[in-house]
């Protein structure tokens, strides 16, 4: 017979095995992305994977940390995938490499590594991009015209000029323009309905690619990777803020299945804003934690300057964390209330 | 009047072991602002020394004369006629860069660095020493808004010391990475700034356990082998 201390884990969570699983889970994502925008997103992974390996052995070396365990652990790729995935995927190499480099050494390894960074450092990647270099990020490939791989690794490898033909509106982009010409009478619903952008229920391409990102969320959900609490908050938040406007005003806000379905708002949800380290630990404080990053996406995304808001809500959100975990401490077992029970 | 060595320590105080914007960190609202570019930086900080020089030197003449009590308005009211002074004189001699660095120019006043070095320095020693001791914390001020500010132009734009015609005309600004390097917009803006003061606060720090380490393994060493005879 065996006898050993609790706690009594059922299954080895070590934290290869969970980045392994968070991995396999973007792959329906990927696959959509692949299928409907373009192959051109697998370079960008391995540019991206690169660049995060390269970084986090440097920085391990600084430290003196054991190489081969903490790069086995595979959080550097997670978070190398991440980035790939919400960058424009025609975007230049160095973009994504200088993206990455900056979300391993300054987001992750100068805070204390893996487990010690306040903020997402995939999302800090993509705020810093979007920040220094608005322009790159904002050239999101035009999905009525399908490149020859050939082309699209000759304009990411700068072999290629950069073409303004090849990049166009995103379906958050025309659903913007819509909002600010509303006053003159234009109409949201019509306005999409009407280009190419949109699709059966949201962006055109896009919305299959999200649709991925769902399926591969539910995966890890049923897999117990992560639990419910931030997805079912963030997408809930999402729904009723947008539903409110719409019911509100249907000819100037999209409808909430656009919102779902658009943009960084399902890999935010299930990959992103249910990052153990930066995120909310507590089961209240993850209701909250999701709901409060739905709620900051789409005032960011619809009334801001941005093409989305994922990125700054859940960095908002990140800066809360801790807070609300404070205040969300669950009693402890045999006490009725926390707040008696922390008198002492 | 002043001996060597207390001006050795004072200068080494300013320069580098109570550095301004590296060790106390005061002062933080120009430097983040203004050090843009290198030239920016060492001109601000030139404008401070002199305040700092002529302010810490009234106010030590003074420093009997003054109540304790109210102290904080009477040195302001010093602090705020020199910069005044200053103001005027950058404005006549070198009105670009008064354009340019704007508001911070009158600002100064209410620098913590001019302040604090008034309260802490000029306020209890004699007026050779207190100018001194503006001097040279304005020198290592100067020396960290250089480096902050050529980093940021370098990595924000790829230039250094643009803007220098403003202050010396005919000289152009050195264009050192290549003219179709993109420009890393975020060095330039604020956060750029934070990201680049807590690295170089980290590099001074890293020197100095460095050097603290080798003189402790140099004693380490000393003692370990005079233990022995010192036991028997």
């Amino acid at each position: 017979m065996n006898f050993a201390p609790a706690p009594f884990f059922l299954k080895d969570t070590s934290v290869g095995k969970v980045m392994a699983q968070v991995c396999l889970a973007l792959l329906p994502g990927i696959a959509a992305y692949v299928w409907q925008v373009g192959s051109a997103i697998v370079v960008q992974l391995l540019v991206a994977s690169l660049a995060a390996l390269l970084a986090e052995a440097a920085m391990l070396r600084v430290q003196k940390k054991p190489l081969g365990l903490f790069l086995a652990d595979g959080s550097a790729v997670v978070t190398a995938w991440l980035i790939a995935l919400t960058f424009p995927p025609l975007a230049p190499w160095w973009l994504v490499a200088t993206g990455t480099v900056f979300a391993i050494v300054i987001a992750k390894h100068l805070y204390g590594g893996l487990g010690q960074n306040p903020f997402n450092p995939a999302m800090v990647a993509f705020a810093v991009c979007i920040v220094a270099f608005p322009a790159l990020m904002s050239q999101w490939p035009n999905l009525g015209l399908q490149l020859p791989l050939r082309d699209q690794i000759d304009i990411i490898f700068g072999l290629a000029p950069r073409v303004d033909a090849l990049t166009g509106a995103t379906p958050l982009d025309a659903m913007k323009t819509a909002l600010k010409l509303g006053e003159d009478g234009s109409n949201v619903a019509r306005l999409l309905a009407n280009q190419e952008l949109y699709g059966n229920f949201a962006g055109r391409g896009w919305e299959w690619v999200a649709g991925g990102y769902l399926l591969g969320g539910l995966w890890l959900w049923q897999r117990r990777i992560i639990t419910w609490h931030v997805p079912l908050a963030f997408i809930g938040a999402l729904v009723a803020i947008s539903g409110i406007l719409w019911l509100h005003n249907p000819a100037q806000f999209a409808n909430p299945l656009f919102h779902l379905f658009s943009g960084g708002a399902m890999l935010g949800a299930f990959f992103i804003a249910t990052d153990p380290v930066s995120g909310c630990t507590t089961p209240r404080g993850k209701l909250i934690f999701g709901a409060g990053a739905g709620l900051l996406a789409y005032i960011i995304r619809v009334f801001g300057g941005y093409p989305d808001g994922v990125a700054f809500a859940v960095l908002l959100m990140n800066l809360c964390a801790p807070l609300i975990d404070l205040l969300c401490q669950p009693p402890v077992f045999g006490m009725k209330d926390a707040d008696k029970g922390d008198s002492t | 009047m002043i001996t060597r060595d207390e001006s050795r320590a004072i200068a080494g105080n300013g320069v580098w072991k109570q550095n301004s914007s590296l060790v106390q960190v005061l002062g933080l609202c120009p430097l983040l602002a203004v050090t843009t570019n290198a030239v920016n930086g060492i001109m601000l900080s030139l404008a401070t020394i002199l305040v700092m020089a002529l302010s810490n030197a009234a106010i030590a003449m003074l420093r009997n004369l003054i109540p304790h009590e109210i102290r904080i308005p009477v040195f302001i009211l010093i602090v705020a006629a020199l910069v005044t002074v200053v103001d005027l004189l950058f404005n006549a001699t070198l009105h670009e860069l008064y354009v340019v660095l704007g508001i911070f120019i009158p600002l100064i006043v209410t620098n913590c660095i001019v302040l604090a070095r008034v309260e802490a320095f000029a306020a209890k020693n004699p007026p050779l020493q207190s100018m001194f001791d503006g001097i040279f914390m304005g020198v290592g001020m100067l020396w960290t808004l250089a480096l902050l500010g050529g980093l940021r132009e370098l990595i924000g734009a790829g230039t250094l010391f643009s803007g220098i015609d403003m202050v010396i005309p005919g000289l152009q600004p050195l264009q050192l990475l290549p003219e179709s390097y993109p420009g890393f917009l975020l060095a330039l803006l604020p956060p750029g700034a934070f990201i680049l003061l807590g690295c170089l606060i980290a590099w001074k720090n890293w020197l100095d356990a460095r050097a603290t380490a080798r003189a402790r393994g140099k004693g380490d060493g000393r003692s370990l082998a005079a233990a022995p005879a010192a036991g028997r």
